[in-house]
């Protein structure tokens, strides 16, 4: 083990994650799978809840978390909107839409060095760089 | 082309609306009735960012609805009308003959409603409201989704949540 391995890297960046049923525990577990990081994400589903309360859950997750960013499944979903509402009385809060594992995967590893934002844009072009298509080739 | 959909969803503009419905039914606008949200420039922001670039998104307070309704349902492209309420909608159809459907989406947990399906909780009042609808010759069902069986009001209010 690298000496030089901070306390908060060895944790991992935190985040919540949040998305339409089991989508974010889901993606949470997979994280734990690969790299055993899943405790550095916080995962927030919003089912069979109204917008204010979903609002209420993503508060109640950063705050116990210790983080500031936020990662949500769909742009028009439920929980992106909240987070959206979020960020108005919460301008620090940075808010990544389109998630995928290997977003969440990045973001984990990503430098405590980094600000929350710079962290979070890197970790959205590695995802979005991770959607390929291969093959049907007739 | 008739509205597609005239739907009660407290989250108003999400998942299931833009993708769920929208994918299907091809939807190109949104009709989203509710005073405050028509107020509100903020709010408005806000909900334009989660709708794809082909589909529009007209915002109303009941009032403006029920003026351009005729309008909307002239309209070549098919389109939704999304309030976040029951008396929201109570208010629309009693201003509106024309709507004969009504589809509750999503009405979630909060004091005083009982639970009647995983997506519908109903206080007594709302009851009451939906009742009324369906009295003055609407057709009132619960349908999250396409794909779902699309529950009637009776069935609806006579259902119980487990837990």
């Amino acid at each position: 083990m690298n000496a030089d391995v901070s306390e908060n890297e060895l944790a991992g960046r935190r985040a919540v994650v949040a998305g339409h049923a089991a989508f974010a525990t889901g993606l949470v577990s997979a994280v734990q799978q690969i790299s055993g990081m899943g405790a550095a994400l916080s995962p927030v589903t919003s089912i069979g809840l109204a917008g204010g309360d979903i609002a209420s859950m993503l508060e109640d997750a950063l705050d116990a978390l210790g983080t500031s960013v936020i990662f949500t499944d769909l742009p028009a979903g439920s929980c992106t909107i909240a987070a959206r509402r979020l960020q108005r009385v919460r301008p620090e809060l940075v808010l990544v839409t389109g998630v995928n594992l290997a977003t969440v995967l990045e973001f984990v590893f990503r430098s405590s060095s980094e600000t929350p934002l710079e962290a979070a844009t890197a970790a959205a072009e590695k995802g979005r760089a991770t959607l390929l298509v291969h093959g049907g080739n007739v | 082309m008739p509205i597609a959909l005239y739907r009660v969803d407290d989250r108003l503009i999400h998942g299931q609306v833009v993708v769920g419905w929208g994918q299907p039914l091809e939807l190109r606008f949104v009709v989203l009735v509710d005073d405050d949200v028509a107020a509100s420039e903020w709010e408005q922001e806000l909900y334009r960012m989660g709708v794809p670039p082909e589909m529009e998104v007209q915002f109303c307070d009941v009032e403006s609805a029920s003026r351009h309704l005729g309008k909307y349902m002239l309209d070549s492209r098919m389109g939704i009308v999304l309030v976040g309420d029951i008396g929201t909608m109570q208010r629309l159809v009693l201003a509106n003959p024309t709507i004969k459907t009504v589809n509750i989406g999503g009405v979630h947990h909060a004091p005083g409603r009982v639970a009647r399906l995983r997506y519908v909780f109903l206080t007594p009042e709302e009851e009451h409201a939906l009742r009324a609808i369906e009295a003055s010759g609407v057709e009132v069902s619960a349908q999250d989704v396409p794909s779902a069986r699309p529950i009637p009001l009776k069935e609806l209010l006579s259902a119980q949540l487990d837990g």
